[in-house]
């Protein structure tokens, strides 16, 4: 199947307007994913994210475990040679999914029944619900 | 006064955003405008021949061209109107294209009156333009060639085969520069002594070349055509008459160092010749590592094993002053520091390296003679990870240039390697593949396809240790899986930056640098052997990061401009000088404080009289006198002062009588 | 010079231990440090939409009850919080029309106007000086080695980082004046899956697994953190990795400031390390 490549204005204006980053700066080099630590949890590596952004390609996106993978520890960021924050990006598809379908990722149900940190909570939470 | 006023289109440059006919029909009003018209392109064949017939014809005496920036074709024009008669300096060129049409695009109407200001004023200052004659001042048909690698000793022996004298500087004991440290040269794999050490000979023999090793350049003084060099010749503590290159000396000699030839892999002791085939074959004492210091000797184990007594620790350093016509500068390139990547463990861990101290491993003169070793414990690797792009191409590491050789160097490194290490695997990361140049390619693919080594695309991130293996986190974007390689070495392709003095000689120079500290040249793609300051010409890495071919050819060119600028026995300067006007100077003196060429100088006459003095040689026209002097008592010709007033009034539309 | 103090929710409840042992170490140490009154949640997890204003909102409130209370400096022992309120701060201060808007949001607290410096306690700690450390230390604790274990908030994004990100030495320098051996090792900058042990605790049991035996294969023999989630992560899903990888041995993991109290003579909790 060859994925059809058209302009996705909306879609990738909202990312970007939420995050802050362009992400044509990104030249795929990789840096991102090999230092990533939840790659190996991973189904799309996050470079592989941003090149999907790039080609406008929103359904494999809107499908996959990656950014709800996303551990927000900025190694990306950090490491990135073009000064992409990966980190923004995350969140901003995290952001634009939320607020098209305003359902949440997790429930309250999914977490695990143990005295938490309280952070860990708001965390989990905060990241991965609308 | 007959003015003539050539208004260009530019093809759509200017004419798409201005409206050239009102141009033509203001300027045809102005004071003293005699003609005005347009053409397409003023710059053309034709476009100069109209003006030159015009002024023929019209018996024009000064010319206005409202056109481009005269950056682009000031010369150009300058030879048109000498050409029919009339003096280059009453032609005014007044820029209603980049300073105009280019950058106010979107407001046409308002742009098209700021041209007709522009032309107003240019058409004021060129109505008091005077006359002027160019100036002609000695050349010293000598050049200074500072940097001893192969651009400038391909720069030298080019001045010198023409027939002129050049002094060779180079600041390390040896000729050489960085291709001496390298095994061998892609895409042919040459042996990089073997086809080096022949001109460095030659050099060394040649009688129209005056050698300075271990010396450098401590002052410069002067303009295009008389430069006054002072070179420092550092002291060796052996007198290079006497020295055989017999090695006695360093046999004797208890101190051990790093050698920095090797880049720090390997020893010499602080007498030292850096490598076997140096030129000159001269020792050189290291006096910060030598048990001696410059008062008190408590060592003399190499002046007893001398045979000729070559041994001389009461050298001093000596100053040389030489006069030259122009200067070439070739002093290369060195390496980003491993320490600048943390993530790689640059610096950190002994088994990863940088691409030069991998190519000492490799040589056959090397530390350890050729064999492939990990510096940590002397262990052959049979797993080695190649990392290009270590800090090219990465603005968050300030170098966000490709440094252009990497890709072929380390395609000849992990060949190399194979070779050495048959049953070893290397593994090559990078982002693109550049091998733009001739047979580079092939070189690649070969290595690809013959060698079968991995070329993983993707960039590493993190590099450590875990027990005596260094663990590689990579990534291989074409199959979209993170790796990880448990490797014996790891080799960083790390970026090229210009070498550490270049930027001390730029400021002595008045050579511009970028903003990474590369020279700048003129033009990037029409002129780039010249640096904007004149006389100065640039060859080699210094420049911009290059391999080896292109490094000759640029010095074959810096020294073909050289020759060009030798052709004549008498230089021609522009009179666009400073002029003192004699009624109105004082003597003052502010002015002399703030030439930044030191070009004027106070007189003081027989009868008390003061006034000041331009060496029109030094002068670059600069102006800061004429802004500096509170009594119109200096000038500069072509730009005085009442040519910038009546610029101004008629800029402000005031009346030109005032 | 008092210096204010923002506990954050986690150092009440689950993380008592790290307040107590740096409200102690700062005693100790005559750090002046002086509890916000009235101090609500930070505002954590730190919100990564521009254009978002309301996230930053609890953040900035925070600074500005600092700031109208006279101080320039806040403390805080928590590296999210750290992280969250720093991140917050140089957020409005790049954009005065922001901060204006969040100001005027919060019309019923005064106007952030910039002031207040976010300072993790381990900066303070580190401006003090060896020297002040050493002075202080009463016990002999040369038998430890101590893996200094940083995460991520502390020094990602490198705006900021107490510390360079990739080879960080502010929590070695402090171990080491304390009198341990600080041990190095590579995982230290790693992340240990953050609040994915919420949902997906297996994901952290295998990060931790990595990072612990990591610290032990580099000669450690008990790991310090300065945030209670990677606390938590690191102590509590040992359990997880005792079920995945049965081999596994237990990791003391302690707070930092728990070593400063035994170092000083004021607890014993490393007696049987």
């Amino acid at each position: 199947m060859r994925l059809v490549l058209k302009k996705q204005e909306d879609w990738l204006k909202k990312v970007e307007e939420i995050s802050g980053q362009n992400v044509f700066a990104c030249y795929q080099c990789g840096k991102c994913s090999a230092g990533c630590p939840m790659s190996a949890e991973m189904d799309l590596l996050p470079n592989q994210v941003i090149r999907l952004l790039q080609l406008g390609a929103v359904e494999p996106l809107l499908n996959c475990r990656t950014i709800w993978l996303c551990a927000s520890c900025f190694t990306c960021t950090a490491r990135c040679p073009k000064g992409v924050s990966l980190t923004r990006l995350m969140e901003g598809v995290r952001l634009a999914i939320f607020r098209t379908r305003k359902s949440d990722e997790i429930s309250p149900k999914e977490m695990v029944k143990e005295t938490l940190p309280q952070i860990a909570l708001i965390g989990a939470l905060r990241k991965l619900t609308a | 006064m007959r003015i003539g006023v050539f208004i260009c289109h530019c093809g759509k440059n200017i004419a798409g955003v201005l409206d050239i006919k009102r141009l033509v029909e203001e300027a045809a009003k102005l004071k003293d405008v005699a003609y005005a018209t347009d053409y397409v392109y003023l710059c053309s064949e034709p476009g100069q021949k109209e003006i030159q017939q015009k002024i023929k014809e019209l018996e024009l005496t000064h010319v206005v061209i409202a056109a481009c920036s005269p950056k682009m074709h000031a010369t150009t024009f300058a030879r048109a109107v000498e050409e029919v008669g009339l003096n280059p300096y009453l032609l005014e060129i007044a820029n209603i294209r980049e300073q105009c049409s280019w950058v106010h695009h979107d407001a046409p109407e308002e742009a098209t009156e700021k041209a007709l200001e522009i032309i107003r004023a240019a058409v004021a200052k060129v109505s008091l333009a005077k006359p002027l004659a160019p100036i002609t001042v000695p050349l010293t048909r000598k050049v200074l060639v500072i940097g001893g690698g192969i651009a400038g000793i391909q720069a030298a022996l080019d001045i010198a085969n023409g027939g002129f004298e050049v002094y060779l500087v180079e600041r390390s004991p040896s000729l050489g520069g960085h291709m001496a440290q390298l095994s061998e040269t892609f895409p042919t794999l040459d042996c990089s002594s073997c086809i080096l050490t022949p001109r460095m000979v030659e050099v060394a023999r040649h009688p129209n070349i005056h050698l300075f090793t271990y010396a450098e350049v401590k002052n410069v003084e002067g303009i295009v055509g008389q430069y006054k060099v002072t070179i420092e010749q550092k002291p060796r503590y052996v007198d290079p008459d006497k020295c055989t290159g017999c090695g006695d000396c360093a046999e004797a000699c208890p101190v051990i160092v790093p050698n920095e030839f090797d880049q720090g892999l390997g020893a010499r002791k602080a007498v030292y010749v850096p490598f076997p085939q140096a030129v000159p074959l001269v020792y050189t004492i290291d006096l910060e590592h030598c048990l001696n210091t410059k008062r008190l000797i408590v060592c003399e184990q190499c002046y007893h094993a001398c045979g000729p007594k070559a041994i001389n620790y009461l050298m001093e350093p000596k100053e040389i002053e030489i006069e030259v016509g122009a200067i070439v500068l070739a002093t290369g390139y060195d390496l980003l520091p491993l320490e600048a990547l943390k993530e790689y463990g640059g610096g950190i861990y002994p088994d990863v390296l940088s691409g030069l101290e991998f190519e000492r491993l490799l040589s056959a003169s090397g530390p350890t003679g050729g064999i492939v070793r990990r510096p940590s414990d002397g262990k052959i690797p049979k797993r080695v990870v190649f990392i290009q792009c270590a800090g090219s191409r990465d603005p968050e590491h300030g170098c966000p240039y490709c440094s252009k050789i990497c890709c072929m160097y380390t395609a000849k490194h992990a060949l190399l390697y194979k070779h050495a290490v048959p049953d070893g695997e290397a593994y090559v990361f990078y982002i693109d593949v550049r091998a733009a140049g001739k047979r580079y390619e092939e070189f690649v693919q070969r290595v690809m396809e013959e060698e079968r080594i991995v070329y993983l695309r993707g960039k590493v991130s993190k590099v450590f240790q875990r027990k005596d293996k260094l663990v590689v986190w990579g990534v291989d974007t074409l199959s979209g899986m993170a790796v990880e390689i448990e490797a014996d070495m790891v080799v960083l392709a790390t970026a090229i930056v210009p070498s550490k003095n270049t930027a001390d000689l730029a400021k002595l120079l008045k050579a511009p640098i970028d903003e990474f500290g590369f020279l700048n040249e003129v033009h990037p793609k029409l002129r780039p052997v010249e640096s904007s300051a004149m006389g100065i010409y640039l060859a080699g890495a210094a420049q911009a990061p290059k391999d080896i071919p292109d490094t000759v050819s640029q010095a074959s060119a810096a020294a073909s401009k050289v020759l060009g600028l030798f052709s004549q026995e008498e230089l021609s300067l522009e009179p666009i000088k400073a002029e003192v006007n004699l009624e109105n100077c004082d003597g003052c003196a502010y002015c002399v404080d703030v030439c930044p060429f030191d070009a004027i100088t106070l007189v003081v006459e027989e009868d008390g009289h003061k006034h000041v003095e331009v060496k029109k040689a030094l002068c670059q026209g600069c102006g800061c006198c004429m802004a500096t002097c509170p009594k119109e008592g200096i000038n500069v010709a072509g730009f005085t002062l009442n040519q910038l007033k009546a610029q101004i009034h008629a800029l402000l539309k005031e009346d030109e009588d005032d | 010079m008092e210096i204010a103090y923002f506990p954050g929710c986690t150092l009440k409840t689950t993380a008592k231990k790290l307040e107590d042992s740096a409200l102690a170490v700062a005693d100790a140490l005559d750090i002046n440090l002086k509890e916000l009154p009235n101090w609500t949640c930070c505002g954590t997890v730190y919100s990564l939409a521009e254009d978002d204003l309301m996230r930053q909102v609890a953040p900035i409130r925070t600074l500005a009850r600092t700031e109208a209370l006279g101080y320039s400096t806040l403390t805080t022992l928590c590296s999210v919080c750290y992280n969250t309120l720093a991140q917050a701060n140089l957020f409005v201060k790049a954009d005065s029309i922001r901060l204006e808007k969040i100001n005027n949001f919060m019309d019923e607290e005064p106007d952030y106007k910039g002031n207040v410096e976010v300072k993790h306690f381990l900066t303070i700690l580190q401006e003090l000086g060896t020297e002040k450390l050493k002075s202080a230390v009463k016990k002999d604790l040369s038998g430890l080695k101590v893996a200094c274990y940083y995460g991520c908030l502390l020094l990602r994004p490198q705006s900021v980082g107490i510390d360079d990100c990739e080879q960080p030495y502010i929590l070695e320098n402090i171990m080491q004046a304390l009198g341990t051996k600080p041990v190095f090792f590579p995982y230290q900058v790693e992340c240990c899956g953050s609040y994915h042990t919420a949902v997906k605790p297996e994901i952290v049991a295998r990060r931790v697994y990595r990072i612990l035996e990591n610290a032990r294969e580099n000669g450690a023999n008990l790991v310090v953190t300065s945030c209670p989630l990677c606390y938590f992560n690191l102590k509590n899903r040992q359990k997880e990795i005792k079920k995945l990888y049965p081999g596994f041995k237990p990791m003391p993991i302690f707070y930092f400031t728990e070593i400063m109290t035994d170092a000083f003579g004021l607890t014993k909790t490393l007696e049987n390390i």
